[in-house]
């Protein structure tokens, strides 16, 4: 069963397409990479998606539910990790935690089970009661990417979640997320192919607001006739003329 | 609910802010103490307490604009509004959450100020309880300025605007300083036309128990007030939908 269906989804500012008529559907638990160079229109179909822009035209229905004519009803079934390290800074980890749960309908002893087992999972026992604004870089995109998940969202959207990590970090980060697929869709941007090859089920390539393509790594390798990912990133980035 | 745990999370971002605590309570009371001890060396009613209190007041509240502005601004300048803004968190949850947790903080700040003045020889009396009656519209103008500067301007842009700009504003044509019949003119037609001097005056009327001297004021502060609240909850919901947040 599709968990997103997107059907000619578009998006302009004035006389700028930032995203021209996408179209394209994701299995539930699948996990979905949207690979593109800056300014492709990756951010702003998650932004739509998320119900957080309006679509110029077009429409994406989650789970039953259109974006644009019930983006309430979306928004309680989707979380999202924004590209910037997303954390309320006055607020303790285990709050940060609380508070998005009960802002998704938990109630206080719901929120607080919930907040113990992220805090399990993501290691942050130590720095529990730590306020986040005190938290390394690396700290910080963890509790964001915990506060996403806390909500148990069937949608995730994780936008360049790795960004700034240590190579570390970032492989037990691709642990949680492997761990997620299949029991939760996700779309991940990210900026590093290796990641998104590593990751994902299939690789959608976005230039200039377009989709170029989508597909496995392997068949988008096969399409382009090339033999590593990279090459084939580039080929289709390129194709519009993309700047790389 | 939704609005509750929201309104729960700018409770404890304003109050662990230092920067609020001191110029929240702590200035209006400095503010006092050194009006006090200058009313204490000169011959003339300068800064009477039971004049000064209810100025007073109404300057701290002044500070809650910039408190709630600085705010809904910076959450604005972060990605958390984001997360906020995907999350099944209504239009009304968002305004009701900001502004919760400043009601709490506006009496308080007044409840303090009123204890204060107690201290430096202005009589307990049940007229006071009135007072902080007559504040209530001070204060919900003075979120609603808040809410209004956070919706359209950066983190920056608050401070100058409802830190400086407005508390000066405030402070200047509310009348609590000097007499504005004594510079008259312009000055004081535009001080008149502004809320800050009625609600001094609104303020003053309850502690002195002239009530009925209570009413022609207030109702500036409360049209101000509803005016200005209305137009922040236009603005807030508008921006909310654009993509301009």
């Amino acid at each position: 069963m599709s968990a997103i269906i997107i059907t000619d989804l578009t998006k302009k500012y004035g006389g700028r397409t930032a995203v021209d008529q996408l179209n394209m559907s994701l299995e539930q638990g699948e996990l979905c990479s949207l690979l593109g160079v800056n300014g492709a229109g990756k951010t702003t179909t998650i932004k739509m998606l998320c119900g957080l822009s309006k679509p110029t035209s077009g429409d994406a229905i989650l789970l039953g539910d259109s974006i644009v004519s019930d983006p309430y009803a979306v928004k309680s079934k989707i979380n999202v990790s924004p590209q910037e390290t997303a954390v309320a800074p006055n607020l303790t980890v285990r709050e940060n935690l609380e508070t998005i749960a009960r802002l998704y309908g938990r109630n206080k002893k719901e929120a607080a089970e919930k907040a113990d087992a992220m805090i399990r999972r993501f290691g942050m026992f130590e720095i529990a009661k730590d306020r986040a604004k005190t938290l390394s870089g690396g700290w910080q995109r963890r509790l964001s990417i915990a506060m996403a998940l806390i909500s148990d969202p069937q949608i995730l959207f994780l936008d360049e979640p790795t960004l700034g990590l240590d190579v570390l970090a970032r492989r037990e980060l691709w642990d949680v997320i492997r761990s997620l697929k299949g029991k939760v869709t996700i779309i991940l941007t990210t900026h590093y192919l290796e990641e998104a090859e590593a990751l994902s089920d299939r690789i959608a390539i976005m230039a200039k607001g377009r989709l170029k393509a989508v597909g496995t790594a392997q068949e988008l390798m096969a399409g382009t006739h090339t033999q590593k990912f990279e090459d084939a990133f580039v080929a289709l980035a390129a194709e519009s003329g993309a700047n790389l | 609910m939704k609005s509750l745990a929201f309104a729960a999370r700018n409770r404890k971002e304003l109050l662990r802010d230092p920067l609020n605590l001191t110029f929240g309570l702590g200035f209006p009371l400095v503010l006092m103490l050194l009006l006090s001890a200058i009313q204490a060396n000169v011959p003339v009613n300068l800064f009477e307490i039971e004049k000064l209190a209810p100025g007073l007041a109404v300057f701290g509240l002044s500070f809650i604009a910039l408190f709630s502005g600085t705010l809904i601004a910076k959450d604005r300048s972060t990605s958390f509004l984001m997360r906020l803004f995907a999350s099944p968190l209504s239009a009304s949850d968002f305004i009701l959450g900001y502004t919760m947790p400043l009601f709490p903080m506006a009496v308080l700040q007044s409840v303090v100020c009123f204890s204060a003045a107690f201290f430096l020889g202005m009589a307990v009396k049940v007229n006071v309880l009135i007072a902080l009656l007559t504040l209530v519209p001070a204060a919900v103008l003075f979120i609603a300025i808040g809410l209004l500067a956070g919706s359209l301007l950066n983190d920056k842009q608050v401070g100058g605007i409802c830190g400086a700009l407005l508390t000066n504003l405030s402070a200047w044509l509310s009348g609590t300083w000097f007499d504005l019949n004594l510079v008259g003119g312009a000055f004081k037609t535009v001080a008149d036309a502004l809320p800050f001097v009625h609600a001094v005056n609104a303020a003053s009327a309850a502690v002195s128990g002239n009530y009925a001297a209570i009413f022609p004021d207030l109702w500036w502060v409360i049209g101000y007030a509803a005016g200005i609240l209305a137009l922040a909850v236009i603005v807030f919901r508008r921006k909310m939908s654009s993509d301009a947040m």
